[in-house]
């Protein structure tokens, strides 16, 4: 039971991550079709400048500092960047955000080097919130899930509204029709995607200390969020949220439990020889398939659903 | 329609051998032979990409895992050979690592090719990160970290052929390179070739003239597979190691770069590619540490520029080739050429410099730069540094309306004999 509870607990905390990850990159897709291969880049960027502002100012300022920055990074990004590249189609968009996330993580490596950087929790946030059973809850935690929950609200509210919440909804499926009303198209679609990169910065921000903050940490979650995404539906906000839970919790779980087939086997009195072929197979534990499980649940997804769990429509 | 096999392409095809067989005796250092050999593996691997990117427009991010699995299969099947368990030439066994990539691009492909566009991609990658994942699980078939390690010499010798010297791999994968090259070119010209290119082009036209875009995709994904796996198993012949890292995100991401490089609008734009990034790798790697990052910005400046990649450059100029108008072009090029290596020349010392000055160990930060010693410390060498970025920035900017005169003038020219 105490097992059960810290390990969903821990799990929230990494879904809603991911969903604040995963919001931003849906946002970005289903307005601009561009699949953004740099979003995890703005990630790993906003704990990156999480932890350089933080030594001059201080963890509070950084936080707010941090995914601005980011954001700023993201419209100069669509400015000159994307809007450059959109005459020539969307592989061309795509292989530019993937070009992208490779020199933003050289650039990384120039900047901090190759090794984790010391960012770090800060002191005001390091203690025991309160101890269930025998595991003590760090308050880091419950701080992590109190402002992606924040944002997330923030993010809804602003969406459904606000006046220009409204006109990007309106721009996601009508963008002439928005265009002929007098809006500036372009500039919402540079609006949302330093919004995407300012919610990812965000992510970073909260994330990099809870977790580690090196120049591999973009790799490691980009193809998460990616798996998130095709999970819940190319472009749906509340498939994204859903797998966000799911694919969180699964990777959570699994991590944790270090149970093998072997040991299954045993409980139900059917012994393998340690010589049969298949035993290298059968004492693989779950804990050391956790890296694949989300893959492999995108896959039974798309051979029993390809659209997704919320997809509209295939594309 | 045109016949297939015509008088010219075997002559084409015959000079293209001639070619491949006598490089060696040109570039004769054992640096340079290795070098060809690793070029040969990675045309096989961007073209059979250019297949899947190109042809059937599926942009993919996971073309290593068929390479990869080739080359283990290939690795296995030769450990095999030297176990005695049966026996089969080492000259054939890139066959080994194709059918396995054939096997993985069938299995596979059906779920990756249900979808196209975006997705397709996503799913790409997601399945590249599983099977990467995977192969350091099953660490019996995969070796874990340390991968497998093979011994291309199992066949013995015969007619003095037993791939010890690095001449005779070389011109194995001489061979293969020049057999696969023919193969995949044979496959554009085929009703399959002309089929991707319609589902590339509109999936839905493609499906109302009764063919069905998903089964054509599926083809395609088949056939890159095996290409992949022969390209794999002659790099399993090659490096005699395979590692997990040859079917890892990193290495499909290669396939990508050299493709797009090299340009995916012509057949033999990703020959290029492969060539260029082999060449890149190897030699930027030797002087800097930033070289990935260079690497990246080039990749970057193309897709902006020049989104057809080299060999789309070089086509430009074909029709003003054939007009004999060259030359009108040469000033401007000789003076933006020249510019350029000015700017480079700025913008490579500044990264470098960078890179000096947060190096944490270091006590002496200076260093040595095409012969001139520059030392991060002083202020003096960053003005410097910037000056010249500065002014090569705005000689190529210059020089780039220089030869915009020339093209605009060529073009202008050329509409008056109505050759565009």
């Amino acid at each position: 039971m105490e097992f059960f509870l810290v390990t969903l607990l821990n799990s929230l905390s990494y879904g809603l991550l991911l969903f604040m990850l995963s919001s931003g990159l849906t946002l970005i897709f289903s307005m601009m079709g561009v699949l953004n291969f740099a979003h995890a880049s703005f990630y790993m960027l906003g704990a990156y400048f999480a932890y350089q502002t933080g030594l001059y100012v201080g963890f509070w300022p950084a936080l707010f500092l941090a995914p601005l920055l980011v954001g700023a990074l993201g419209a100069l990004t669509e400015r000159y960047g994307l809007r450059t590249v959109h005459k020539f189609g969307h592989v061309a968009e795509l292989l530019f955000t993937f070009g992208l996330a490779y020199v933003i993580e050289e650039i990384v490596h120039l900047i901090w080097g190759r090794a984790p950087v010391d960012y770090r929790i800060p002191a005001g946030l390091d203690f025991t919130l309160f101890t269930l059973f025998t595991t003590q809850y760090p308050a880091y935690r419950a701080f992590m899930m109190l402002v992606s929950v924040g944002m997330l609200a923030a993010l809804y509210l602003g969406l459904t509204r606000t006046r220009i919440g409204l006109v990007i909804q309106a721009s996601l499926t009508h963008p002439d029709m928005v265009e002929a009303l007098g809006h500036n198209v372009p500039r919402v679609f540079m609006l949302v995607f330093a919004g995407g990169a300012a919610l990812a910065g965000l992510a970073g921000v909260i994330g990099g200390n809870a977790f580690i903050t090196e120049p591999g940490m973009a790799v490691a979650v980009g193809s998460i969020v990616f798996v998130v995404v095709v999970f819940g539906g190319m472009g749906s906000l509340t498939g994204a949220f859903i797998a966000s839970l799911i694919i969180g919790a699964l990777q959570t779980f699994s991590v944790a439990l270090d149970y093998s087939m072997l040991d299954l086997f045993a409980k139900i009195g059917v012994s393998v020889p340690p010589n049969s072929s298949w035993h290298g197979l059968w004492s693989i534990t779950i804990s050391q398939t956790a890296p694949v499980m989300p893959y492999l649940l995108m896959v039974l997804m798309l051979i029993v659903r390809p659209r997704g769990l919320m997809g509209t429509r295939e594309s | 329609m045109t016949p297939v096999v015509t008088k010219r392409r075997i002559i084409f095809w015959a000079v293209a051998a001639l070619f491949f067989a006598s490089l060696p005796f040109v570039f004769t250092q054992s640096f340079a032979l290795s070098m060809l050999s690793q070029m040969g593996i990675a045309i096989i691997f961007a073209l059979s990409y250019n297949m899947l990117l190109g042809q059937t427009g599926l942009l993919s991010f996971g073309h290593a895992v068929y390479f990869g699995l080739g080359a283990f299969f290939c690795a296995h099947a030769l450990n095999l050979v030297g176990a005695g368990k049966f026996w089969f030439p080492v000259t054939f066994m890139p066959l080994v690592g194709g059918l396995a990539g054939m096997f993985f691009g069938l299995v596979l492909g059906f779920v990756t090719t249900r979808r196209a566009g975006t997705p397709f991609a996503m799913i790409s990658l997601g399945i590249a990160e599983m099977v990467a994942a995977s192969a350091l699980m099953f660490t019996g078939f995969f070796g874990g970290e340390g991968g497998i390690a093979t011994d291309r010499t199992v066949g013995g010798t015969m007619m003095g052929i037993g791939y010890g010297p690095q001449i005779q791999v070389y011109y194995l994968i001489a061979g293969w390179c020049l057999a696969c090259i023919i193969g995949m070119f044979a496959i554009t010209q085929t009703p399959l070739g002309r089929m991707a290119n319609a589902v590339r082009d509109n999936p839905e036209r493609a499906k109302f003239i009764g063919y069905n875009p998903t089964r054509v995709r599926w083809l395609m994904m088949t056939l890159a597979g095996f290409f992949a796996g022969v390209s794999g198993g002659l790099a399993a012949i090659n490096y005699e190691i395979v590692t997990a890292e040859t079917l890892g995100v990193m290495a499909s991401g290669n396939a990508v770069l050299m493709a797009f490089i090299g340009g995916i609008g012509h057949f033999w734009g990703p020959i290029i590619g492969a060539v260029l990034v082999t060449l890149l790798q190897s030699a930027l790697s030797n002087y800097t540490q930033a070289w990935l990052l260079y690497f990246g910005l080039f990749f970057l400046v193309i897709i902006m520029f020049s989104p057809g990649g080299i060999a789309n450059l070089i086509m430009l100029h074909k029709a003003a080739w054939e007009a004999g108008r060259l030359k009108r072009l040469l000033p401007g090029y000789s003076l933006s050429g020249g510019a350029g290596l000015v700017m480079l020349l700025g913008f490579f010392a500044l990264i470098e410099m960078i890179y000096r000055s947060e190096a944490k160990d270091a006590a002496n930060k200076a260093f040595s730069y095409f012969g001139v010693t520059l030392d991060p410390v002083q202020a003096t060498f960053w003005i410097g540094t910037l000056a010249v970025l500065a002014a090569g920035i705005a000689m190529f900017y210059a020089a780039t309306r220089v030869v915009k005169r020339a093209w605009d003038d060529i073009t202008a020219e050329l509409q008056i004999k109505g050759m565009v």
